[in-house]
Formats: structure tokens, sequence, C-alpha cells
């Protein structure tokens, strides 16, 4: 370990600006930036599923409210709503009083809000895309087996669902990534937050973006191969039998 | 009546230079993405590299970082290479990378990517018997291109188009990070100035969406058109 | 500021501006926007301020037809050494990393750094161990920016903001425990120096070390402009020897920033 770090001194000798403390600000904006995504693409997720079934509600006052948060959250920037909900938090009456407040202080949770609720928006609308072209056969199979509503939604509406839905959600995945960078504008040190800061420090824009860019595209590359190797899996079934 | 507190006019102009921008940044990116939807498709082994290459790169990373790159390092490069010209052939011109070209060149490079896939998708969706058929009439390379690839292609490329250009909209409020007043920047400013974030930010919020619907109707209307002759077939 | 006609902006911007703008006497200045009391841009658009007062005297002195820049501070310099203006008028102050890029005038101002809270908080700066934990604001790449990050990098959560502006609205919000400002800045926009504040310098004004806060702020130009800032330069002087600047700086101030021994130089 030692010794691997002596190299590395050895070999940023020469360079004013990659320095052991520049690489930290990026490996800890690394951590923020995957951190950050992959909370609200989970929570996001959780959030989505419950959200496509309801939009295809029989119920107006269920299906109603969804497609207007879909609208609203899809129609306008992240950007928008991002400032929205970071700005817009401290002024809830008396926020600043609550336990609330010692989370929603820190920049992190502002942007997660907004990054989660934005990417909800789209995932429901993803899956209820999904859901709407599950064939009718299976649809039929499952009602001539005496399935009630929730088990076939449970064991064939939405397992069918997922796996056509996962291309799309694949690119949803990649574009949450890319529109995180973002978060530097509300002061959290992600990735891009920790390019400005060297950019700031140094006056150096093609060493400090270039290089973040290299890392933004190994990991959308690890992201798209993630998702082939689970769309081989998951979809082998779709495929014509002789490929 | 909502109290702007003096900021009204400026935000109209901000949401002019956001319009323009995303129009121009449209413009750019199907002339792009028609360029490189015909380089995929060469039989030329180099240009096809070249598109893919450009298409991979362009989508793997953030627009924000991309329009950071050409804005702050955009306008060193440029001077590089002014600065050449100038001592080879005494030609003394200076290129401005402002905010608004920064925004326009970044936007169009980003969406010409996407578009390129969507352009080629929807070329090869055109029947090849069509176009055949104009040969066999004697039309020239570019009369096939015209009156018939052009036109059946779009029809293919219209629900694509229009979806890029929702997602395009609502990347142009990242050029109020360069500095640009867009009007999220203006908006951002006057929230900070006055400390009602609300007021501002959802007079923002509903403009996009006026701008997403009445693009959506349009939209609609053109598929329309395009799809004069296809009616039941589909 | 033609900011409302970007088509005219687009086509301006790739034709027109050769690289010797300043042979017809013009110059462009860049400032970054807002910096109360120094720039601040009203509703209506026009950008007023000290430094507005003092750059627009300045360019009458030395017979120059200047225009005004807005520019982010994250691009100032770059934005200079790329030739987008000629000079800045930003409240830079002179250090040693940026004398490397660019070539400054005399200082003709100097403020110092303080920290501030809230009244009803008891934080005590020069015990470390007990800064643990909290958050400060300062403005991306600016002198206190470095600072801080020198100094505290271990114990203060330290935020980064792009303009002083949403430093000071996030420390009114309560969203920062401390936020390290100039002082001018401060005075103006948090008024601590009067009892009816809620806000509070703590510890003492800071400037050194000198090469973090250098000798004061000054005019910046391209490294190959010297003729441009011995102009200025000139008109300093000028200005300093006559009282006019006493006179711009009593409008905005009530008391003294300026910086008579580096001009005498």
């Amino acid at each position: 370990m030692e010794s691997l770090m002596n190299w590395l001194q050895a070999q940023l000798a020469d360079n004013s600006i990659f320095t052991l403390q520049t690489l930290s600000y990026y490996g800890d904006g690394l951590v923020t930036t995957v951190q950050l995504v992959f909370l609200s693409l989970i929570i996001g997720l959780v959030l989505a599923v419950p959200l496509a079934i309801g939009r295809g509600s029989k119920h107006a006052w269920i299906r109603l409210p969804i497609f207007f948060y879909c609208y609203v959250f899809r129609g306008t920037p992240l950007l928008v709503q991002l400032y929205l909900i970071y700005y817009g938090v401290v002024f809830v009456e008396g926020i600043q009083d609550t336990w609330l407040w010692v989370i929603l202080e820190k920049p992190f949770v502002p942007a997660l809000i907004a990054f989660t609720l934005n990417t909800g928006a789209y995932t429901t609308e993803i899956f209820r895309g999904a859901i709407k072209s599950t064939p009718k056969g299976e649809i039929e199979a499952a009602r001539a087996y005496g399935m009630s509503r929730a088990l076939m939604l449970r064991r064939i509406v939405l397992p069918s669902a997922f796996r056509r839905a996962l291309p799309a959600y694949g690119n949803e995945v990649i574009f949450m990534l890319h529109a995180s960078a973002i978060a530097s504008v509300v002061t959290i040190m992600d990735l891009t937050g920790a390019a400005r800061f060297v950019y700031a420090r140094f006056y150096a824009p093609f060493d400090a973006f270039l290089f973040v860019a290299a890392i933004y595209l190994c990991l959308t590359f690890t992201i798209i191969y993630f998702f082939r190797h689970l769309e081989k899996r998951l979809l082998a079934h779709l495929k014509p039998a002789s490929g | 009546m909502i109290d702007l507190h003096g900021y009204g006019p400026r935000l109209a102009e901000g949401a002019l230079v956001t319009v323009e921008l995303a129009v121009l940044s449209l413009i750019l990116a199907i002339v792009l993405g028609l360029a490189t939807a015909s380089a995929k498709m060469s039989r030329n082994w180099l240009l096809h590299r070249l598109g893919t290459l450009y298409t991979t790169l362009i989508r793997g990373v953030p627009d924000l970082v991309l329009m950071m790159l050409l804005f702050f390092g955009g306008q060193i490069g440029v001077n590089m290479f002014t600065d050449w010209l100038y001592t080879q052939f005494d030609i003394d011109i200076f290129i401005n990378i402002n905010e608004f070209v920064a925004g326009v060149v970044t936007i169009g490079l980003i969406f010409g990517a996407y578009m390129g896939e969507t352009f080629r998708g929807a070329f090869l969706a055109v029947d090849n018997g069509q176009i055949e058929a104009g040969r066999a009439y004697g039309m020239s390379h570019w009369l096939v291109f015209r009156r018939i690839r052009f036109p059946q292609m779009m029809r293919h490329a219209l629900p694509g188009l229009s979806n890029n250009w929702m997602v395009l909209l609502k990347t142009t409020a990242l050029v109020s990070v360069i500095g640009l007043s867009d009007m999220v920047r203006v908006a951002a400013e006057a929230s900070k100035a006055t400390r009602e974030p609300f007021t501002f930010m959802i007079i923002v919020a509903i403009v996009y969406l006026l701008i997403a619907s009445v693009s959506e109707w349009g939209f609609a209307r053109l598929q329309k058109r395009y799809d004069i002759g296809y009616g039941e077939a589909d | 500021m033609k900011k409302h006609l970007a088509f005219t902006f687009l086509s301006a911007a790739i034709i027109a501006g050769t690289a010797h703008a300043r042979d017809d006497g013009s110059v462009r200045i860049a400032i970054d926007v807002p910096y109360e009391p120094f720039v601040v841009r009203a509703p209506d658009g026009e950008l007023e301020g000290f430094e507005i007062d003092l750059g627009n005297e300045l360019c009458h002195r030395a017979d120059l037809e200047c225009t005004w820049v807005e520019q982010g501070w994250d691009g100032i310099i770059p934005g200079l050494l790329a030739r987008k203006y000629d000079a800045i008028i930003s409240s830079m102050g002179v250090t040693p990393e940026r004398e490397r890029q660019v070539l400054f005038s005399i200082p003709y101002y100097n403020t110092p750094s303080v920290w501030i809270t809230r009244r009803d908080r008891d934080i005590d700066i020069d015990d470390r161990d007990s800064l643990e934990g909290l958050s400060v604001g300062v403005q991306r790449g600016t002198i206190r920016d470095d600072y801080v990050t020198q100094q505290y990098r271990d114990v203060l959560d330290i935020r980064r903001y792009s303009s002083s502006q949403e430093v000071a609205n996030d420390l009114m919000t309560g969203r920062l425990d401390l936020s390290f400002e100039d002082y001018p800045l401060a005075d103006e926009t948090f008024d601590f120096t009067s009892d009816d504040s809620e806000f509070k310098q703590i510890g003492d004004s800071i400037k050194e070390p000198t090469s973090i806060f250098g000798k004061g702020a000054a005019i910046a130009f391209h490294k190959r402009d010297g003729e441009l800032a011995e102009k200025f330069n000139e008109a300093l002087r000028e200005v300093y020897a006559d009282g006019t600047f006493d006179e711009l700086m009593h409008e905005y101030f009530d008391y003294d920033l300026s910086l008579p021994i580096a001009i005498e130089q």
C-alpha cells in the first residue's frame, strides 16, 4: 500500500493540478455522486410501482393526481425543481425549529428529494407503458386460472412489465447520472462540484473538466454493461429461437 | 395580481432567450443528426467509426460538464486556432464563445447525437422498394432523397423528434449555470434578491409546461400531415 | 449590454470584435454581479454601485470608451486570458497565484474579511475543536475560499457557492452556521455592526496571511497590456490626488477602505 502511494506521489510530482489533494476531491465527489444517484433511483423505483398501477386506475381521484404529478415533473427542468425544493423548504413556516431541519439543512437531502421525485415521475411513465402493453393472452390465461386481481398483478403483470421496461429504465438510470451533475449548483461537492472547484483554483478548464468527463464516461459504460447483461438474462425468452 | 417586483420585463426577455436557444439548438441538432445518421449508414469505414465515436462520447458525459468544458475551455481552443490563422494566413478574426454560443453549440452537439439515432432508425424503416421505384423513374440521388426518403423518413422520425425536442427544451435550463440570462437564471436572481423562491420559479415552471403543451399540439398536427396516405394501414 | 436580442448576439459574436478592440479606445470591463455595494443590477437591468462609478470615472479620465461585461466569478480570469474582455474591475484581490496569470494595476482599496454568524449563535472561531461539523459558506474561487480551504478543511464543512448572494441567503435562512465574507459586502448584506441586526461578527477581521489575502483589490489586465494598465494607474493616481476617490467612497461607505500608500508608490 505504501509503495503504491509512493508511486502515485512520484507520478504526480511533476504536475501542479492533479495532486493527491485534488484527486481526493474527485474521489469524494465520485462517492457523493454515486450515493445521490443510487439512493434517488431506488426510492424513485419504489415510488413508481404503485403509482404506475394507480395511473391506470378506474377512479379519477387516483388517476388524475398521479397524471398531474408526472406531467409537472416531466414537463419542467430538474434544475427548476431543485431550486424550488432547496430554496423553498426554508420558507415553510417554523421548519428551522423542527427535527426535520437537521437533515434538510444540508444540501444533500433537498437534492435527493428533487432527484427522487423527478426520476419517480419518469419511471412511473415507463412502467405504465410496460403494463399497458402486457399481452392480452397472459391476462386471459391468469383469469382462466381464477387468479384474483392482486395475485395476477403480482405474479403475471408486474414481472412481465418489469422485463419489458428494462431497456427504457436503463436509459433512465444513465439520464439520472448525467442529470445529477447539477447537484453542484446547490453546493454539493459531487463529481462536477469537484471539477468546478479544481477549475476555479487552477484556471485550467481542460484538465478539470476532461478528467471528470472521463470518469462519467466510465460510469456510463458500467451502467450500460450492467443493463445489457441483465437484459440478456431476463429477456432471453423474447429472442428469436435461432438467434 | 402577483407582484413581480419589477422583474416582469426581464423575465419575459429570459423566456425569449430560452425559446431562441431551444430553436437554434434544435436546428443545429437536426443538421448534425442527419449528418450522423448518414455517416453511420455509410459504407465508408472511417465515417461509420466517427459517427459511432461521436454518439458514444456525447451520450456518455453529462450535458452540464460538456457545456462547462465548451464554455470555459472552448474559447482557449478557438483562440489557439485563430492565432494560428493569423500567423499562417494573416487572417485576423476573433470568435467570441459567449454563453449563448456555448449553449447552442453544446445543446446542438448533444442532441445531434440523439437525433442521429432517431434518424438512422427512421431511414432504415423506409421501404427499399420505394427507393428502387424512384430510381427506376430515373430520379437522381438527391431527388430520391428529397421526394421519397426524407418525407417517409420524417413520418417514422417524428415521435422520436418530438421526444428529443421535449428533453432539449428542459436542457436549456442548464445555461443558467454558466451565466446566460435565460428565464431560469432571471428567476433565480429575482428570487434570491426578493427572497421569494416560489413566485418566480413557479411562473417559469408554468412557462415550460406551456411551451411543452404547445409543441405537443404542433407535433401532433405535423404527424397528421406526414401520415397522409397511411391512414388505416397502420 | 443588449442581452435581450440573442439573435443579434449570436451573429455579432462570430463576425464582430477583432482581437485588437483597444485600438479605437474602447475597453471591455468584466464584473461579477451582484456584489453589493460594489455592484448590483437594478430590476430594470442597469448596473450600479461603487465599482461601476469608479470604473466609469477612470475610463472618463483615461479617455477610454468603456463597456461593462457581466461575468460569473468562476470564469472571470479565463475570460480575460481568452480576450473576451480587456480588464476586470471586480474587487479582485492581488494574490501571487493570480499574478502569475494576469497583470494587476496598483491596488486601489483594501478590505479585511470577517466571520459572520447569527446573533443567537455562540461560536468561538479560535477554538478549533468546537468548530467540528459546522458549515461555512464562501464564494467559489475567491481568496476567502482559499483561506478556509487551507486553514479549516479538516474541521469545517465548506460549502462553495457561485455568487456571494447565495452565501448570504443561506446564512439568513439558517442553512449555514458561518459565512466568511468580504467586510463591505457583509456590512451591506447583514448590517452586522448595528445592534438590532440578526447577525454579528465573531473573531478578528482577517487580512493575513498576505500570501492569500494579497495587497488589496486591483484591476486585472492581460499580461501584454502594460500600456492599458498604465493608463488606468495614471487615472487611479488622479482620482486619489484630487479627492474624487474619497467622494465616491463616501457615497457608498461610512468607513475608509482607501489605499493611499499603494497609490503613492
